[in-house]
């Protein structure tokens, strides 16, 4: 036997012992540390313990839906499937990228960016790589969910506005909540939660918003859902009804084709609006998908303004319209003769500056200055009346403020004085400027809302009537400017001559029969050249036309604005006869409503056309 | 005085211990796969538990001496499989580890713990003296850490700082001088930090080894994802546990291989603190059995081995403990017995075997 086997050499005993005790203090100690994480600590790790477990899935609950005044469905909401990516492992995402871009028919650029833009967020957290999955990628997702487990599918409640463009500018649209949004209501909003963002959407957004549900469920590590514990239903949004009436909406609508400007229908009695138009539109959506961010620039740098709410925003010469408030301060302020009558030769000469008129009216009294809206005539009531007077009449028909109508960003126009001169030019008033004011040009601006509501408190006697579009308003209170009868006698027949006289400036044109349409034309010219530069072309004059039926205490009213249509006459004046019209017809029971223009858009396909996968061949 | 070793012989209160631990691990690996794709995972164990006992039957039977006459041959067989899996060995999640074996995958550092724990305890008892000598030490230091590196190479930390151990408490065994302890334990300490800052920073296909095989998440979610997982299991177990297959760390995935170096997370989640006392104090009786075994050793050398196999097993149940609690570092060494894998199945087996081989021999003449 080898020399090591020697078996007389003695075991270390005492070694071997003190062994045993360190290990009874390592084991001692071990279980202190078990003890530490498991008794004293316990709490808090099985609070954790729960986190991980537990995900809570909001459930979208859809907007209420809104409606005309005969319950047809304006907007309303439908369910829809966005797709999520799960990024948890990366190496298995990198394998699955190709698979996943042909069969989303995402671009690989597109993907990449959005991988990309997710970057610093947690891996956790999946992202949306497809907002409005088609049912080809439904199909998809569920076919493949033994190998390629990162994809998920999440109901989400989409915006549908059926109409497409038709009243889009009053609707509005919906957009994912800003961070400021959230910082000032910090309880009701989640990131990514929709919110009105423009229009009725925004204005109404509270009652329409419904209550978002809650499912709880139970996630494995890597995020994927084992199971339900409970579930909080969503509450819808309310539906809310609106004034606006569908068939007079796509008449005027229909007018407005290639045309820029806007319209307002108002019911002349109560305020509501029955149609508003403003050109040019948008569809709303394309808000309701994710809004790609070139479009959105566009839309929002188009020099044209897309996103404007003409109706309620655009703040413009009123023109000849304006001749409407300078008769009724010319009757009421007694400042002058309501017979007094004035020569016009085709132009005259005020504080040494040439004022031309249209053509050589000869011999005008206040009626015939109406009827064919004669500016050398209201040019010297003018001068009489002076800007202050002006001022005040246009201020009591509810001109340069807000009419108040419910609907965000509604612009005040405006209306010079004195006083207003000094404050905003530092100067004072130019006698001379009182005289373009006098036929609604030079600083008088006013929006279409406030030009309709104007006329119907001159032909009602100082009713200033509330604008609105919500159907069963609560306490509505209409302005009151008391206007005496014989001032509104003769304005309205001045006004009842523009539309049915043979020298009226809308030559019988736009005549209705059995109906006493009466109204007032304007055709102004466009003063903002900084915008004539950009568009990089010479705007024509700006057509108006707001009219009203019957002739006193009228039920409807239009105000048209066509911009660069030329003249009020031609341009405005047919599309607001055949909105009144088609009133009529309404009432009489013999419309023929128009085809519908509202489309299916349930199931949209792509929000964008998508460029085919490089290098993949798809049928 | 028996006439020959025999069966009956075998310490069968330690194999009642490891039968305790083997089941304990068993239960463990059916509630953390069971419902997974992994499902029947625990058969497999059983499997190779199965052959780890015949293989423990069969080392008993050739006399410990006649192994360590062969021990030098068989460093030098160990040592070449070490550089033939360097060379050419089957590679699996990043690491060269294995080598094919009749279908069967082996993992040759598995081979080399046995190895040198032989090879350690015929060296310590040729040394025929009570102090080690500074040449002594660094002839052990030699024998060790050639072995060490080779399997670092592979890479595999967690086996390579397993040999360690062995030569320690070796060579505290046969007589340390107390300026070489001294010695030892300062360049332990200049080392141990040198070599994990080497894991991090020089080796970063070693860093990534151990994220691939362990959890694929780590650096996603930020490092210590894992030890905190194993955490949460662990706290969240509380006082009585949360009942068997019922542990949500466990059953979701979150615990990282539950069912091999982190299973003592997921017992301790299901069976709380109550059923980690339970196993530990089965490992604490395992190792005082072997302790014992040790000291009634008939001579030196089977005193060696024996140490050799405590040491071992020790270090494993020490390290992956303080892991599971996030007081070590996640290395990759598992729970021997418990945790899932064959070749370390079988090693702690035919260790065990080398054991009864000891202890049946002292009742031979």
């Amino acid at each position: 036997m080898a020399a090591w086997g020697i078996s007389d050499q003695k075991i270390p005993q005492g070694r071997l012992a003190l062994f045993s005790y360190v290990s009874v203090v390592v084991v001692v100690s071990l279980l202190v540390g078990f003890w530490k994480l498991q008794v004293v600590q316990s709490g808090h790790y099985a609070d954790l313990a729960e986190r991980n477990r537990i995900r809570y899935i909001p459930i979208i609950a859809p907007r209420g839906t809104m409606l005309d005044r005969e319950g047809r469905v304006l907007v309303d909401s439908y369910p829809s499937f966005s797709i999520l990516l799960l990024r948890d492992d990366p190496k298995a995402l990198q394998k699955s990228l190709p698979q996943i871009e042909e069969g989303l028919a995402i671009s690989k650029e597109d993907l990449h960016q959005q991988l990309e833009a997710a970057r610093n967020e947690p891996k956790f957290q999946p992202i949306v790589i497809k907002p409005a999955a088609t049912e080809a990628d439904i199909a998809f997702v569920e076919s493949h969910r033994a190998d390629l487990p990162l994809l998920e599918l999440m109901m989400v409640q989409r915006r549908r506005y059926p109409h497409g463009q038709m009243l889009a500018n009053t609707i509005g649209y919906v957009g994912e909540v800003s961070p400021q949004e959230m910082e000032k209501n910090p309880d009701r909003y989640r990131p990514g939660d929709i919110v009105g963002k423009a229009g009725l959407e925004r204005q109404y957004n509270d009652q329409i918003v419904g209550t978002d549900g809650m499912r709880r469920v139970v996630v494995n590590s890597v995020g994927k859902v084992i199971r339900t514990l409970d579930n909080v239903e969503a509450i819808p949004g309310k539906p809310i009804q609106l004034t606006i009436d569908e068939d007079l909406q796509q008449i005027a609508e229909a007018d407005f084709a290639n045309k820029e400007g806007a319209l307002v229908a108002m019911d002349a009695r109560t305020g509501e609006v029955l149609a508003m138009v403003s050109r040019p539109t948008f569809d709303p959506n394309d808000f309701a998908i994710r809004i790609p961010q070139p479009e959105w620039t566009t839309l929002n740098t188009d020099p044209q303004t897309p996103l404007l709410n003409r109706a309620i925003q655009a703040q413009l010469a009123p023109g000849s319209v304006f001749k409407v408030v300078m008769s009724t301060a010319m009757l009421e302020s007694k400042a002058i003769s309501p017979n007094y009558t004035a020569y016009c030769p085709g132009s005259a000469v005020f504080y040494g500056r040439v004022f031309h008129c249209d053509h050589a009216h000869g011999v005008v009294n206040l009626h015939k200055g109406i009827v064919a809206s004669c500016d050398v005539f209201f040019y010297n009531v003018g001068k009489l009346l002076g800007i202050d007077r002006i001022s005040y009449y246009a201020r009591g028909l509810g001109l340069g403020q807000r009419t108040g109508i419910d609907l965000p960003s509604e612009q005040a126009g405006l209306v010079p004085s004195e006083e207003w001169s000094e404050r905003v030019n530092h100067h004072k008033w130019y006698p001379g400027s009182t005289i373009s004011v006098a036929i609604g040009q030079g600083a008088v601006m006013t929006t279409p809302v406030q030009l309709a509501r104007m006329i119907v408190a001159v032909a009602s006697g100082g009713t200033l009537i509330p604008p609105h579009l919500l159907k069963n308003a609560p306490e509505l209170k209409s302005g009151s400017f008391p206007i005496s009868d014989d001032t509104v006698q003769q304005v309205t027949d001045g006004m009842w001559g523009v539309v049915n006289e043979p020298d009226g400036t809308t030559s019988g044109l736009v005549k209705l029969q059995n109906v006493d349409f009466s109204g007032k034309t304007g055709t102004a010219q466009v003063e903002g050249f900084e915008l004539q530069n950009k568009l990089g072309k010479k705007l024509k004059e700006n057509g108006w036309f707001v009219g009203y039926a019957p002739r006193r205490n009228p039920e409807i009213v239009v105000a048209a604005l066509v911009q660069a249509g030329g003249w009020g006459s031609t341009s405005a004046a047919p599309i607001v006869r055949d909105v009144v019209k088609a009133y009529y017809d309404k009432k009489a029971g013999h419309f023929l409503p128009p085809p519908s223009t509202a489309q299916n858009v349930a199931l949209p396909g792509p929000a964008r056309p998508l460029a085919p996968a490089a290098g993949v061949q798809r049928p | 005085m028996r006439e020959r070793p025999q069966t009956q012989d075998f310490d069968w209160v330690l194999l009642g211990i490891v039968a305790l631990i083997s089941g304990m691990g068993l239960l463990e690996i059916y509630s953390a796969t069971h419902a997974s794709p992994m499902a029947g995972m625990h058969w497999k164990q059983l499997t190779w538990i199965g052959i780890g006992l015949a293989g423990m039957f069969l080392i008993s039977r050739i006399d410990y001496h006649t192994l360590l006459d062969q021990a030098p041959a068989l460093y030098v067989f160990g040592i070449a499989c070490l550089v033939i899996v360097l060379v050419m060995g089957y590679s699996r999640l990043g690491a060269r580890r294995w080598i094919s074996l009749g279908g069967a995958n082996l993992q040759v550092s598995e081979l080399m713990k046995l190895i040198i724990i032989l090879a350690l305890a015929r060296y310590f008892t040729e040394v025929h003296t009570e102090r080690l000598t500074l040449a002594d030490m660094v002839k052990v230091g030699i024998l060790t850490l050639v072995p060490v590196g080779l399997i670092l190479k592979q890479p595999d930390l967690g086996t390579a700082m397993v040999l360690v151990p062995v030569a320690v408490i070796g060579a505290l065994l046969a007589g340390v001088e107390w300026k070489h302890l001294a010695v030892g334990v300062v360049l332990m300490a200049l080392l141990l930090p040198f070599g994990w800052h080497m894991r991090h920073h020089l080796k970063p296909y070693q860093q990534q080894r151990i994220q691939t095989f362990l959890h694929p998440e780590e650096d996603q979610r930020g490092a210590g994802y894992q030890i905190l997982q194993s955490e949460i299991a662990v706290g969240s177990g509380g006082f009585w546990g949360k009942g068997f297959g019922k542990g949500s760390q466990n059953q979701l995935g979150f615990v990282p291989v539950r069912y091999s170096d982190f299973i003592l997370a997921a017992l301790a989640e299901e069976q709380g603190f109550i059923g980690v006392c339970f196993v530990l104090l089965l490992y604490l009786g395992l190792i005082l059995r072997l302790v014992d075994n040790a000291q009634k050793a008939k001579d030196k050398a089977g005193m060696f081995i024996v140490m050799g196999v405590t040491a071992i097993l020790g270090f494993h149940v020490l390290v992956n403990a303080s892991m599971v609690i996030g007081y070590m570092p996640v290395t990759g060494i598992p729970l021997p017995l418990m945790s899932y894998g064959g070749s370390a199945t079988a090693f702690v087996f035919l260790a065990l075997g080398l054991v009864m081989n000891v202890r049946m021999r002292r009742f031979v003449n």
